[in-house]
């Protein structure tokens, strides 16, 4: 399988000896649960460089190029794998045409890509990474974010909202869904764990009660003595700090059939068709409340709209939950190559670091000076008739 | 004393237990007559798990409790075949090489097996997702009713589930032991597993009896597969993994090559699990698993039903 394309693309690079590529690669867990996700994110991606059209640098055309990477293994079950996510950097620093990495998907990932890629100066863009201590001083340990920044400058930027702000408007929510008592668990992961954590402090302060704050075993045959933890404790509403590789789908399916009527919320890592899969309709429908750090792709408006029938013409499915801000992505990283008119890594950081009321699907944003997104949109969206359905816009 | 809470922590670690101990029936006979730790094992049941979801996805909305007489001996004649052939392929062209290269045969066995089950998530079927994420858990559709059997308002919560597990498995020990006991054939493992030279020399044929021991370690996994879908609700192709583990350790904490053992094995560690989610916290549960395991093996070094002592891996 690997030789033809390998000689394709000599041929391709012998027979055009006089354009310069520019690569574009994505670091993403394509194997597992998330894939249908990622998959969308990598559709936006390749909209994305479609739209493009032609770019300049150095005073002539270039190809882009995109390679979809795997951070995967079948080792983790299919979820990401520490050792592939920083083999997939060390592979990006050393390939001179890379000019821009676009991933990861779960915050504990771009921990491990982070460093490799600062000290080489090639930026970050992740359609997805929601953990604050990514980005912002004071949200996690001490050294966070310096300790991904060896070089001392910012070459990460994210254009999803972080997880402070998903978490307080989670809290918020399930306070207005008149909760009095919460019952918190998480997968343990830096995703998840975290975004617990911000749950648990804003509903404190919003005075509700913590009637349970644990990390489950993401192995265990079923949850079924945790329900009845649950139950017990009369917590009326469960938040779920993971994933649906971290079993999300199995502890809605528990709570269901352990007649626990408390409410389930789950944050945007299980808002994917995944969850209807693994958990099945009953088990969802009309007690699943689930936050989306943006908003789905059917309440987008302006060049969003054009964005999300532009999608479904070509790949003939609705765009899932991402899809929007993989296509963000890789047009703010076009755009900042646009800008940079160089070939060069430093001058595409430097464009990005700049990036001003960009025009994009999302609205017009910018990136801040810890390379964040100034959007501050969560939605809140719910599961009717096994299907997803667009609640309410959970914070500004 | 909370009775209703400790009440459910019985139901949910028992339901849990008798499935580890059904599993680890499987690996307990295999272990007592071929001394080897049968590692797919556990992914024969998750293949059984998945050809039951198969068959109600294929019966679609007409599933209920009676597909169970057809999902039974479809599961457990499938998962009886695949563990001979398992046997007939990989571990008998191997019955006189050294053991370590039997195991790591049977861990190859494993991942081959786990492969199998994340083609066959890509199925392009309903209950599949329509075959877009192969390696996502796939929820099981509900064949039995979900209402409370002791009543809405009553504390402890006991659905059909529960007896289904209970149903299944007590009675299926049950005829095991009888037949191990009392059959020519179960006499016949009986001897290989004691002295199987002295078996041979006495006409039995060893090899028959290693390949029944196998199919009837299948059939019982097969019938958890069934209870093992049904009760958990979702099936996933890494689930043969983590069920292994426990069953295995289920089967050496009862003592392995053990069939009581196994049992009793299964339903400690379901119940511990249940107790320790409660008391101490989801985080906690493999640890103290394994804490009671060693505890355990340091009083008891064959297991806490366990006589023979030979050598182990």
């Amino acid at each position: 399988m690997r030789l033809p394309a390998i000689v394709v693309l000599a041929v391709l690079t012998t027979a055009v000896p006089a354009a310069e590529t520019v690569k574009l690669v994505s670091s993403l867990p394509r194997s597992g649960g998330l894939r249908s996700l990622t998959q969308s994110i990598v559709n936006g991606i390749r909209m994305a460089i479609d739209d493009a059209g032609m770019i300049t640098l150095d005073g002539a055309a270039v190809t882009i190029t995109y390679e979809d990477w795997d951070d995967a293994s079948p080792a983790r079950g299919g979820a990401w794998d520490p050792a592939v996510e920083k083999s997939n950097a060390v592979k990006a620093v050393a390939d001179p045409d890379v000019m821009v990495y676009l991933g990861t998907f779960n915050s504990g990932a771009a921990k491990m890509s982070m460093p490799i890629l600062n000290q080489a100066s090639l930026a970050m863009i992740s359609a997805a990474n929601t953990a604050p201590s990514l980005t912002k001083p004071g949200t996690g340990d001490a050294d966070e974010p310096a300790r991904y920044r060896p070089s001392g400058t910012v070459n990460y930027f994210r254009v999803v909202p972080a997880d402070d702000i998903q978490g307080a408007a989670a809290a918020a929510w399930a306070k207005e869904l008149g909760t009095t008592k919460l019952f918190i668990l998480h997968d343990k992961e830096a995703y998840g764990e975290s975004l617990a954590r911000y749950v648990r402090t804003e509903a404190e302060k919003m005075g509700m009660a913590i009637a349970g704050f644990e990390g489950i075993d993401v192995n265990a045959a079923n949850y079924r003595p945790l329900a009845t933890k649950v139950r017990s404790s009369g917590a009326e509403l469960v938040f779920f700090g993971g994933t649906v590789d971290s079993r999300g789908g199995q502890l809605a399916k528990d709570l269901h059939v352990a007649g626990v009527k408390a409410k389930l919320m789950l944050p945007d890592g299980c808002f994917t068709d995944s969850l209807l899969t693994a958990a099945g309709a009953e088990a969802l429908n009309d007690r699943t409340y689930i936050t989306f750090g943006g908003v789905p792709a059917d309440q987008l408006t302006g060049r969003g709209q054009d964005f999300a029938a532009a999608y479904r013409k070509r790949f003939g499915i609705e765009p899932e939950s991402y899809a929007a801000y993989g296509y963000e992505s890789a047009a703010v990283a076009l755009d900042a190559l646009r800008r940079a008119g160089r070939k060069d890594r430093a001058a595409i950081l430097e464009a990005l670091r700049q990036t001003k009321d960009f025009n994009g699907v999302l609205g017009s944003w910018s990136f801040d000076a810890q390379g964040d997104t100034t959007l501050r949109t969560v939605s809140g969206n719910l599961v009717k008739d096994g299907k997803f359905v667009f609640g309410k816009i959970l914070g500004k | 004393m909370d009775w209703p809470l400790l009440l459910q922590l019985l139901v949910d670690g028992c339901a849990n237990g008798l499935v580890f101990a059904l599993v680890a029936l499987g690996y307990t006979m295999v272990y007592g007559i071929v001394e080897l730790i049968n590692f797919a094992h556990g992914d024969v049941v998750m293949l059984g798990a998945f050809l039951a979801l198969t068959i109600l996805g294929a019966l679609g909305g007409q599933a209920g409790w009676p597909t169970l007489i057809l999902l039974v001996p479809l599961c457990a004649l499938f998962c009886a075949g695949l563990a001979w052939l398992i046997d007939r392929i990989a571990y008998r062209p191997l019955r006189h090489a050294p053991k370590l290269t039997v195991l790591v045969t049977a861990l190859g066995c494993s991942f081959v097996c786990a492969n199998l089950g994340l083609l066959w998530g890509g199925l392009p079927m309903d209950v599949f997702g329509g075959g877009r994420a192969p390696s996502s858990p796939k929820s099981v559709p509900d064949v039995l009713p979900l209402e409370n059997l002791l009543g809405d308002d009553s504390p402890v919560y006991l659905t059909a589930r529960e007896l289904l597990v209970a149903g299944l498995t007590l009675p299926l020990m049950a005829v095991l032991t009888w037949f191990v006991r009392c059959t020519r054939l179960g006499t016949a493992m009986r001897a290989c597993a004691q002295n199987p030279v002295a078996a041979r020399l006495m006409g039995i044929d060893v090899d028959a009896v290693i390949s029944a021991t196998f199919a009837i370690g299948g059939a019982l996994a097969g019938v958890a597969a069934v209870a093992y879908a049904l009760y958990n609700g979702t099936v996933h192709f890494q689930m043969g993994y983590t069920l292994g583990l426990m069953a295995f350790t289920a089967a050496v904490l009862g003592g392995i090559g053990n069939l009581p053992g196994a049992v009793l094995g299964g339903l400690v560690i379901g119940l511990v699990q249940s107790v320790t989610v409660q008391f101490l916290g989801g985080d906690w549960t493999n640890a103290v698993v394994f804490a009671v395991l060693i505890g355990a093996l340091v009083f008891r070094p064959n297991g806490l039903l366990g006589a023979r002592t030979r050598d182990k891996v």
